[in-house]
């Protein structure tokens, strides 16, 4: 007869390499993602109040850096992090009363949420810009 | 924790094209994970080619095409084909579903690609170890417990408070949700996951059960309920339709409700 069948050790299923990614999936990594993004973005947001705290020199470098066109960048991708991440919160928050969890209504959300924190993203540089009265 | 990669020996390698039926018009291509514990090679995907003239149109009826006309080795559980048993459950075109109850045409892709159920230790082929689900379910305690007397006659229940069980009686037990959920992936030993919490909340809201604060008791641990964080991998996986995400936030609401 032959050996024993279990001389070998059991691997493991493939899982992230091969499930689908569907929208709600993609939405609660995002809403990780943004959420570690946000304590960089906290970070940049501590240096510029203490740059300000501290000397005039120091203050117009920094906002010279922030300033920059990938200053701007990194400010704009911070502004769209904690968006996402707001509007993700606010989509737990209405799960949490147990509505909103329907199959159909979650990928909606999910979709919703990616959508409207682009769109708000652009409008709140928009308006930034408007009252800054230019680029 | 979170893993990207497979260990070392999970790695799946490319393997074998097997030949197409001879004579063939209309062909329709699988590829298959396949594993065996008899030797010491690595995971491997087999192409294999499916007659359609000679075939139904279902994905488990290709895999008992595939074992019967040209791989007799392949291994994978199969029993009621008619979605009420769960034992095909495995990972068809990137989502967890029931062979039987997946139509081919479903799937979109040339190539239907078939693996175990996501993130299980693989006893042969398709056929994933369930031991530890099945030892989650038991924990939980999935039957009826009273402390009153028995009646004379059954437990009454009204038409309103039975109307609570359906969407949740239904679960056949399959895990296409439980190893859906990443969350499940990356804490399976310590965290219930989805079919067992919907299990659990069966009994939370059976009007007959006596033993609802024990049950929640059981439950409240940052690990065995609350490692849910809504992705809903489950509710969009479950092949019955049945909504795991949402007895889970229902069973998070018991606990909320319970201490004000």
């Amino acid at each position: 007869m032959s050996k024993s069948s279990t001389i070998h050790a059991r691997p493991l299923s493939p899982h992230l390499q091969i499930y689908r990614l569907i929208p709600t999936m993609l939405m609660s990594i995002v809403h990780r993602i943004t959420g570690s993004a946000l304590y960089f973005g906290v970070v940049l947001f501590v240096v510029w109040l203490a740059a300000a705290a501290s000397s005039k020199e120091t203050f117009d470098l920094v906002n010279g850096v922030y300033g920059s066109w990938f200053g701007r960048l990194v400010l704009f991708g911070f502004t769209w992090a904690l968006l996402h991440h707001m509007l993700g919160g606010m989509r737990h928050l209405i799960w949490d009363t147990g509505r909103g969890l329907e199959k159909a209504t979650t990928t909606k959300m999910a979709k919703a949420t990616l959508a409207a924190s682009i769109v708000l993203t652009i409008l709140v540089w928009i308006a930034g810009y408007a009252v800054r009265g230019g680029f | 924790m979170v893993e990207i990669t497979l260990p070392k020996n999970s790695k799946v390698h490319q393997g074998k094209v097997w030949p197409k039926p001879e004579g063939a018009k209309s062909l329709r291509e699988y590829k298959v994970y396949r594993w065996s514990p008899d030797d010491g090679d690595n995971p491997r995907v087999d192409t294999y080619y499916i007659d359609m003239d000679d075939c139904g149109p279902m994905v488990l009826d290709g895999l008992i095409y595939i074992k019967n006309k040209i791989d007799p080795t392949l291994t994978f559980r199969r029993s009621c084909r008619e979605g009420i048993c769960g034992s095909c459950a495995m990972n068809i075109d990137g989502t967890n579903t029931l062979a039987c109850t997946k139509g081919m045409d479903e799937v979109a892709q040339a190539a239907v690609k078939i693996y175990p159920l996501p993130h299980m230790p693989v006893v042969k082929d398709l056929v994933p170890d369930l031991s530890v689900p099945y030892a989650q379910l038991s924990s939980i305690e999935p039957w009826l417990q009273t402390v009153t007397p028995e009646p004379a006659t059954e437990w009454k229940q009204s038409h309103e408070d039975r109307t609570k069980l359906d969407g949740l009686y239904e679960c056949i037990l399959c895990f296409c949700c439980q190893t859906s959920c990443p969350s499940y992936w990356w804490n399976g030993e310590r965290y219930l996951g989805p079919a067992v919490l919907l299990q659990a909340y069966r009994w939370l809201i059976d009007s007959r059960d006596e033993a609802t604060g024990e049950r929640l008791d059981n439950l409240e641990d940052p690990f065995r309920l609350y490692r849910c964080h809504t992705i809903m991998n489950c509710t969009q996986a479950c092949p019955k339709g049945l909504n795991p995400a949402k007895a889970i936030a229902n069973i998070k609401k018991m606990m909320v409700e319970r201490r004000v």
